[in-house]
């Protein structure tokens, strides 16, 4: 079946003549419009009409992006019903290099309202359940593109990383999550959340399929001031054994807080490095406790002045009143669900008058010192390793009524976001039969480096995803 | 700590209207986010510069060139209300 | 005991739209006049997803005016976002300069400049009255091609002591900014637009008084004129034992009255915080050498120039602040070999012509450059009196001309024969002879009605200077 191929091995059989793009495409549509994890928010008709030159290095692989990717013309609501319906006049930088490369549109997907969330239960378009276990989440906010590749209804998927948004849903659903240094990716198109943190980034079913798509979307942009691209080209990740690699283990970010399961399944795979010739050590990110503060200031001070923007006048739903006031105030207050509500108040007050030096300030010192620590590390060892998530995926509703205790989900992941490195997420094993992930984060640019440790990792791992598990079934 | 007369002024700030009941829920949960974040006013943190860019790059600026604008009615398309041309809102003189 | 005297303390903000040809952060072509909303895209708009980018010709020109008010230039400098919700505001922030601005402190002519910085404008809100399509009662139009204007902001220190003050200074602003070529600057259409800030203390005291903000001044008469209002009011508050409110007010010109601002809403809290969309901009060494290349004469340059040409200070600098005046006077100068000297066609310009034009430009008065200064030139050859000269002038400036055909046709040229002015003095002498006997008493000042005599007879021919030369010699003094 076509559909059993990863995105590297569908794209040489079509350009090897051995598969059509069309029967390719087709095969994905049917199951994405089949879809009942509610992981797509539109589906594409049909292939589209002009199929992709025969030389395309992405021949006709479709691609599922991510509900806030800005595509002309087709729904982009970024998961919020304040976008209900809103089709933009331009395509996204990064979804528009990936049909140049060949890969067409396959569907949008569902995720979490401007990306604000860790289990794609604030999504204004229902949640999206984890292919694993309907009962239980598949991560955010990318919960709809890690939902749609682990499931198997897309090959791969366009997400969108700002703490932890590519990683955290990838490791709860058992596939391979990318967050690119800042920079690389251009964020012309993507509809904002933070935007000194987001970044675009792939979910696939293998590291070279990530590797593969990064080279396709990476590159600096003229229409992004803040996109500077990778120094150097992508390669697909050959490396089988990590020989001279030096891991580091930050204690911060592995001990406390980390589910058993999910630490026993971490320290199995650090085991497994050092038999591939790595030595691991344990090391220190001594301010990384404090990233977690720091990320819920800036992130949603930054979102707080993106999303002033929905304000009823150009697009977008609004509610209809005698005042420009209330005109404002009713059209936000029915447009926003309760997490955006939230991080908007808690933004707005971190910024306000007074609080600034407080909240604003010292959480932009505190990401120089997380930067200094990374930094520091990097000195000693090649990679920092942790686990992704502290915990497998947990039950619908298990902690919607806590934010808090649901912003700690993305713990080891927000470290990264704030210093603006490239980091990875490999299946790592199952706990109590759900998946877990492995992290890997790299110094800036070091993409090429990053792709092949984890290539390595995951071959040693033999992680069978679910897609595969189907099919044996 | 943030109280509910805060929690007023800020939904102001930010034009959210609030019900009763999700002043309440907002009061508490800002409260302990906020109980949370706190910490790192521990920090001392007074010769460390801010970051507010972890790019490096500096003076990417466009040439002074024109770029065609969309057609009048794509500008359009997707406001709520529309007169003579232009977005129509609620006068902010109004009320 | 006499009354306190006041003093105004004033300090000027001043908006001004720059002369690109594309807005601030997109390539939307800027517009006047053209069809509502025919001059957007994504980024003007601020449609999901869309980021700026800065024009570099923006930059280029802040340059340029941080050089020319003699500012402090900041080798490197940041863009902020300044929150609030308005229609007029696309992306319910503005992309401003807050603590890092473009051009640090500076001065023109006897003002301080406190800073100058980058932001973009906002969009036109046109006000429709009562709508019938949507519930509100009262609506309004948001056009966005103004949106994102490219505009630098001019902030100086409270240096402008006086109404008049003002607008002398303002008008050196404007010609430096029209040398400049960064800016129309035209207050009708809204390319220059300034806020005053007023306070008044006790003559010789240095703490400044409560301040107001005086705004939406759209031009130099009612900048005048509302900052005279305005110094008033606050006198008055003062005089009555009140205190000034510190707030923002309205001068409506038509009736002078000057209203609060004051809306119910809470104070501003702009929450600023730096733009994430953007890098800072690094100031190169190579773009500081472009704005210097580009740099043209500076009317304080100019005024040294014209100082040099032997011109007094005062007309040097009347020439050199409006410089279309100066562009005329150059072009006079210019225009044939009768010229008058330097000064003598200065004073002509400066006195008679903007006597008879005003603000307009000379450039556009019937009266050409190469005719004033040949006036000058037959004036200071006493071919024409001065008095006779001024009714030259005034055909000038209503026909055109050349002021010989004019003084030949109008037989308004000087007596040239001296025989014939000896005649009539001394019949003037025999008719006063209470002025003469003063006279010869060694008054000077009962000249008066002798002149005034000679003047009748020769029509007003005669050298008034002659006539007393005349009068001394036939009375022996
Ligand atoms: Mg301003
Ligand atoms: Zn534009």
């Amino acid at each position: 079946m076509p559909t059993d191929l990863t995105a590297v091995q569908a794209a040489e059989a079509v350009r090897a003549g051995e598969l059509s793009a069309t029967e390719l495409f087709d095969a994905y549509r049917e199951r994405a419009a089949a879809d009942d994890l509610n992981a797509y928010t539109w589906v594409a008709d049909a292939a589209p009409t002009e199929a992709p030159p025969a030389d395309a290095p992405l021949a006709g692989v479709p691609v599922a992006i991510k509900d806030l990717f800005c595509t002309e013309g087709v729904p982009s609501q970024a998961g919020s019903r304040i976008l209900e319906g809103y089709l933009p006049p331009y395509t996204a930088t990064s979804v528009a290099r990936l049909a140049a490369a060949g890969a067409p549109l396959l569907g949008k997907t569902n995720q979490d309202e401007f990306a604000m969330g860790s289990s794609n239960e604030n999504s204004g378009y229902g949640p999206v359940l984890n292919p694993w276990d309907r009962t239980r989440v598949p991560g955010g906010s990318s919960g709809g593109s890690a939902a749609a590749v682990a499931g198997g209804s897309a090959p791969w998927a366009l997400g969108t990383d700002t703490g932890g948004s590519i990683r955290q849903p990838a490791a709860l659903t058992g596939i391979v999550g990318l967050k690119p240094t800042y920079g690389a990716i251009s964020r012309y198109g993507m509809i904002a959340f933070a935007s000194s943190l987001d970044q675009a980034g792939p979910l696939t079913r293998t590291v070279a399929d990530s590797a593969l798509m990064l080279r396709h979307l990476q590159g600096a942009d003229t229409r992004d001031m803040t996109s500077v691209g990778l120094r150097e080209e992508i390669v697909l990740p050959t490396a089988e054994r990590l020989d001279g690699i030096k891991l580091g283990v930050p204690e911060e970010l592995s001990g406390e807080g980390i589910e058993p399961g999910v630490r026993d399944a971490f320290e199995r795979s650090l085991q497994l490095a050092e038999e591939l010739g790595a030595t691991v050590e344990s090391c220190k990110l001594p301010h990384a406790p404090h990233a977690l503060s720091a990320y819920y200031i800036l992130a949603p001070a930054e979102c707080s002045s993106n999303l002033a923007r929905f304000d009823g006048v150009r697009y977008g739903q609004r509610v209809e009143a005698d005042t420009l006031m209330d005109m404002y105030t009713r059209t936000r207050h029915d447009g926003f669900g309760p997490e955006v509500k939230r991080r908007i108040m808690l933004g707005t007050y971190a910024l306000s008058s007074g609080y600034y030096d407080a909240y604003y300030g010292r959480a932009q010192r505190v990401r120089t010192k997380i930067a200094e620590d990374f930094a520091a590390a990097f000195e000693r060892f090649d990679f920092v390793v942790t686990p992704t998530s502290p915990s497998v995926a947990f039950e619908l509703g298990a902690k919607t009524d806590d934010p808090l205790s649901m912003y700690l989900n993305d713990f080891c992941t927000v470290p990264m976001s704030l210093a603006g490195i490239p980091a990875i997420s490999i299946p790592n094993g199952l706990s109590d039969g759900l998946p877990t992930g492995l992290q890997l984060a790299a110094p800036a640019f070091a993409e090429n480096k990053l792709l092949d440790a984890a290539h390595a990792l995951e071959a040693a791992l033999g992680f069978q995803r679910l897609d595969q598990r189907e099919t044996v079934a | 700590m943030i109280d509910r007369e805060q929690v007023l002024h800020v939904a102001r700030l930010a034009r959210l209207e609030l019900t009763e009941d999700e002043v309440e829920h907002m009061t508490g949960e800002l409260s302990k986010v906020l109980g949370h974040i706190d910490k790192i006013a521990e920090l001392d943190l007074d010769d460390v510069a801010p970051t507010s860019h972890v790019v490096t790059v500096e003076n990417a600026l466009r040439p002074d060139e024109p770029e065609p604008s969309l057609p009048r009615d794509v500008a359009l398309a997707s406001a709520p209300a529309v007169s003579d041309d232009g977005f129509l809102v609620p006068s902010p003189q109004a009320g | 005991m006499s009354p306190v005297e006041y003093e105004p303390v004033i300090g000027l903000e001043i908006h001004v739209q720059l002369k690109t040809k594309t807005k601030m952060f997109c390539g939307c072509e800027l517009s006047f006049g053209d069809p509502p909303n025919t001059h957007t895209c994504p980024r003007c708009l601020g449609l999901p997803g869309s980021l700026p980018l800065p024009n570099a010709r923006a930059i280029h020109y802040g340059l340029l005016i941080g050089m020319a008010l003699e500012c402090e230039l900041a080798p490197r400098s940041i863009f902020h976002r300044k929150n609030y919700f308005y229609p007029d505001l696309p992306k319910g922030y503005q992309i401003s300069q807050y603590d890092e601005p473009l051009c640090g402190p500076g001065r023109l002519g006897d003002v301080r400049i406190h800073r100058v910085h980058l932001e973009e404008d906002a969009a036109k809100l046109v006000h429709v009255g009562a709508s019938g399509r949507i519930h509100a009662s009262d609506a309004s139009v948001v056009d966005f091609n103004r949106g994102g204007t490219p505009l630098a902001e001019i902030v100086t220190e409270p240096d402008v002591t006086s109404a008049e003050h003002a607008r002398e200074w303002l008008t050196l602003l404007r010609t430096t900014l029209r040398q400049l070529g960064v800016s129309d600057v035209n207050m009708d259409e809204g390319s220059l637009r300034c806020d005053a800030n007023i306070s008044i203390r006790p003559k010789g005291e240095t703490q400044l008084g409560t301040k107001t903000e005086l705004k939406n001044m759209n031009s130099f008469r009612f900048i005048e004129r509302g900052i005279r209002a305005e110094v008033a009011r606050q006198e008055e508050i003062l005089r009555n034992g009140e205190q000034v409110v510190q707030e923002t007010l309205h001068f409506d010109p038509r009736t002078e009255a000057i209203t609060s601002l004051r809306s119910k809403e809470e104070a501003h809290d702009y929450r600023y915080f730096p733009e994430p969309d953007l890098v800072p901009v690094t100031i190169t060494s190579d773009m500081l050498d472009t704005a210097r290349a580009a740099l043209p004469e500076l009317p304080a340059a100019r005024q040294e120039r014209f100082e040099a040409l032997g011109l007094q200070p005062d007309t040097a600098r009347q020439l050199a602040w409006r410089s279309e005046l100066g562009d005329y006077f150059e072009t006079a100068l210019q225009a044939n070999g009768d010229a008058g000297s330097p000064q003598a066609v200065a004073n002509w310009v400066c006195n008679e012509l903007v006597a008879r034009i005003g603000d307009e430009d000379p450039a556009g008065s019937k009266a050409a450059p190469g005719a004033v200064a040949a006036l000058a030139g037959l004036v200071e050859r006493k071919a024409v009196t001065p008095n006779n000269a001024k009714l030259v002038l005034d055909k000038l400036v209503n026909d055109g001309g050349d002021p010989a055909q004019i003084i030949e046709a109008e037989g308004l040229g000087a007596l040239a024969d001296d025989g014939e002015l000896e005649g009539i003095v001394e019949a003037a002498l025999a008719a006063n002879a209470d002025a003469a006997e003063k006279i010869r008493g060694g008054n000077m000042k009962a000249i008066g009605p002798i002149i005034g005599h000679v003047m009748r007879e020769t029509k007003g021919r005669a050298d008034g200077g002659e006539v007393t030369r005349i009068v001394r010699e036939k009375l022996g003094l």
